[in-house]
């Protein structure tokens, strides 16, 4: 799950790091109050979408004006503009795709006197399996870039998860930044709570890009992407409240309330497939044969029927499926369970495109045996290969 | 032979009491009798459990007192994601030597903290989010469907647990059948990697040929690559198919499994795929054509 910037830097904050004093801003009325309360004589004012680029991105909107995502005021007055010309109107950036993300909301915030500017990030690191900090001075910029350009410009440091951030931890990540001074004495404060935050929340990506050095020394916390393992929001309530709707594909969110795996795509097969590597291999065959799948679906182990009808039913609101393949090779999922699930979202949905099931594996036999009979016109499938020749067929005949 | 499991191994179900772990201890004793010597719950212990076939097991209160009672050497894990962890590290501290791990849903923090103790421990976990494994016609753990083994000569390794079930499938049908079959899960943070099994594979006189089955994100297939060179060297070699799921995956999303993500320009099946072909293997561009490819693979 990801969350905004103001959100990732309240969360931030709330663990004692270091942040600029901010005013989050989700209708005009709030500027004032940034004005009145945020000291200037600079004042930053940021869109606020769970895409990166913000800074390099362009609106659409002709009355937005040239400048990008992310604006400099340096007066009261700069400030009212600026937020009049970004809010609600849509900001295209590298990871937004061309029709780009609506500015719902904007975040004002203190300017900073820059020094230096870092870059700090922390993920779980696959190949120790431990959370690991990476750094760099080359902060502003596109890490993907400076990791293929100059890696050697790059600390990866794992964290032991019994010892946490020790001295000696922070002694590399200080020398890995060059950081030294008073800029020393706030990283080997920074880096535990950085780390105190990144577990005790569950992220499973903090990203702070940049870090600055300000000019009086000290180390601030300019930007920051933080994204949660979804698998343990559960235990934070506090984190689920500052999830946006609005920011997700509302067949998503709707999948998520089924807690069904769920990615909307571009073609034309609707997917339903139990578990996530049948569910990839199965668009991957898609294409082979020469289509596109609509979406990705993993139904997952154990569903019961209402949870294969309500995924049924998402896909079919795509306008854009052509046709349905149904994929189920079942181990803890039971055939006859998905067949039942299919059917009766079949007879609920009025179903107008073709449809195939490929029912493999526990109860099989039953599973076949209540498609049969059902009635309805369903075409069965012995394999995969069978069935996504049957799919594309249907589909392309249609 | 086989690997990890035959039909001496001792089984115990942390979790039996629930539907799901009820539901697949039945299918186990179902399968070539597996020795299935009971399981754990916290209030519960002391009371007995009855099986569909009439077999009573005992119901223990903790694993400690499971092992010491039954001498058992593996676990079975189906407890809910919020306790699965914990679940974990008490098979771990009571020295059970294969802990298998079929939750779905773990935090990826409890699986960084369990690492960290499995290293310094006794036992081997495979999984969590995992269908566990099979030694075909003698034992069972996890939730894989026993009626499309077949007794036979390929050993089956995957991160994805229905794409095993393919990849098993369609070996009993091409009549290869299988040694063992061996789930390792999806999750970014696991207990096994490939070249852990691997390496039991290649040194398993009954496992003829190999089929791995890989998926986006991470570098396990790119480091299981680089180890059958090495091995390959060391003159240690067998046939072995693979598949990558995840082709047409899009970059930055996570697919299902939460280690299932191409981010940072890394973990893309492209790279995989060549890595695979470079160590030898042949990759099947179709996931329903495993079984035909080693066919054809074993015919040189």
């Amino acid at each position: 799950m990801n969350i905004h910037e103001y959100q990732a830097k309240a969360v931030l904050k709330s663990f004692g790091a270091p942040v600029a004093d901010g005013v989050p801003v989700l209708s005009l009325d709030d500027v004032q109050k940034a004005v009145d309360t945020l000291p200037g004589p600079l004042w930053v004012v940021k869109s606020q979408i769970h895409a990166g680029g913000r800074g390099k991105g362009k609106f659409v909107e002709p009355d937005a004006g040239e400048k990008g995502g992310v604006r400099l005021a340096f007066s009261k007055e700069a400030v009212f503009e600026n937020a009049k010309q970004m809010l609600g109107h849509h900001l295209v950036t590298a990871q937004t795709g061309a029709g780009g993300k609506q500015v719902n909301r904007l975040y004002i915030e203190d300017g900073a006197d820059i020094e230096r500017e870092l870059y700090l990030s922390m993920l779980v690191d696959r190949s120790t399996s431990r959370v690991a900090f990476m750094v760099s001075t080359e902060g502003g910029m596109d890490i993907e870039q400076v990791a293929h350009d100059t890696p050697e410009k790059i600390l990866t440091l794992s964290i032991d998860p019994f010892a946490g951030v020790t001295d000696a931890d922070t002694a590399k990540l200080n020398a890995a930044l060059k950081l030294d001074g008073v800029a020393a004495e706030d990283g080997k404060k920074l880096f535990p709570i950085l780390y105190k935050a990144f577990t005790e929340k569950d992220m499973s990506l903090l990203e702070v890009n940049p870090l600055i050095v300000m000019k009086d020394g000290h180390l601030r916390v300019l930007d920051a992407k933080v994204s949660f393992d979804g698998n343990a929001l559960f235990r934070h309530p506090d984190i689920v409240a500052l999830r946006d709707k609005t920011e997700e594909d509302e067949k998503e969110i709707e999948a998520s309330e089924w807690d069904l795996a769920y990615i909307a795509l571009d073609g034309t097969i609707g997917c339903m497939v139990n578990g996530a590597g049948l569910a990839m291999a199965t668009m991957d065959i898609i294409k082979l044969y020469g289509e596109e799948p609509a979406n990705f679906c993993d139904v997952g182990g154990g569903a019961g029927k209402e949870k294969v009808a309500a995924a049924f039913k998402i896909i079919m609101k795509d306008p854009n499926v052509k046709g349905i393949l149904v994929n189920i090779f079942g181990g803890i999922m039971k055939c006859d369970v998905i067949a039942e699930g299919v059917i009766a979202a079949v007879k609920e949905t009025n179903l107008a495109v073709p449809l195939v099931v490929r029912l493999e594996g526990t109860n099989v036999d039953l599973g076949k045996k209540i498609i049969a009979e059902s009635g309805l016109n369903v075409i069965p499938a012995d394999d995969l290969d069978d069935a996504a020749q049957k799919i594309v067929n249907a589909v392309k005949g249609a | 032979m086989s690997i990890l499991i035959d039909k001496n191994t001792k089984v115990l179900t942390q979790g039996m009491t629930g539907n799901t772990g009820s539901f697949h201890t039945n299918q186990a004793l179902a399968y070539f009798g597996t020795q299935m010597i009971g399981g754990t719950h916290p209030k519960r212990g002391g009371e007995m459990w009855k099986a569909d076939n009439g077999q009573e097991l005992p119901i223990f209160a903790t694993v400690a007192e499971a092992k010491e009672k039954t001498g058992c050497d593996a676990s079975v894990i189906y407890v809910p994601p919020p306790g699965a962890a914990a679940a974990i590290e008490e098979a771990i501290d009571a020295e059970i030597p294969l802990i298998v791990c079929i939750t779905e849903g773990v935090p990826v923090l409890d699986m960084v903290r369990v690492k960290a103790k499995l290293e310094k421990s006794k036992s081997r976990l495979i999984g969590p989010n995992c269908p566990g494994l099979i030694t075909a016609n003698e034992c069972k753990i996890g939730i894989m469907p026993g009626s499309i083994f077949k007794k036979g000569s390929v050993g089956v390794v995957s991160r994805s647990g229905t794409l095993t079930y393919e990849a098993v499938f369609q070996t009993t049908q091409v009549g290869l059948g299988q040694t063992s079959a061996v789930g390792i899960g999806g999750d970014p943070v696991k207990g096994t990697e490939f070249i852990d099994v691997l390496e039991m594979f290649l040194a398993d006189d009954e496992t003829k040929s190999i089929i791995m089955i890989g998926e986006i994100g991470g570098s396990a297939e790119e480091d299981a690559a680089q180890f059958l060179i090495d091995e390959a060297r060391k003159g240690r070699k067998k046939p072995m198919v693979g598949f990558i799921a995840g082709r047409t995956a899009p970059k930055g999303r996570t697919m299902g499994h939460a280690g299932a993500i191409v981010s940072g320009g890394k973990g893309d099946a492209e790279s995989k795929i060549a890595a695979m072909e470079a160590a030898g293997i042949r990759v099947s561009p179709s996931p329903a054509r495993l079984g035909t490819t080693m066919v054809e693979v074993l015919k040189g």
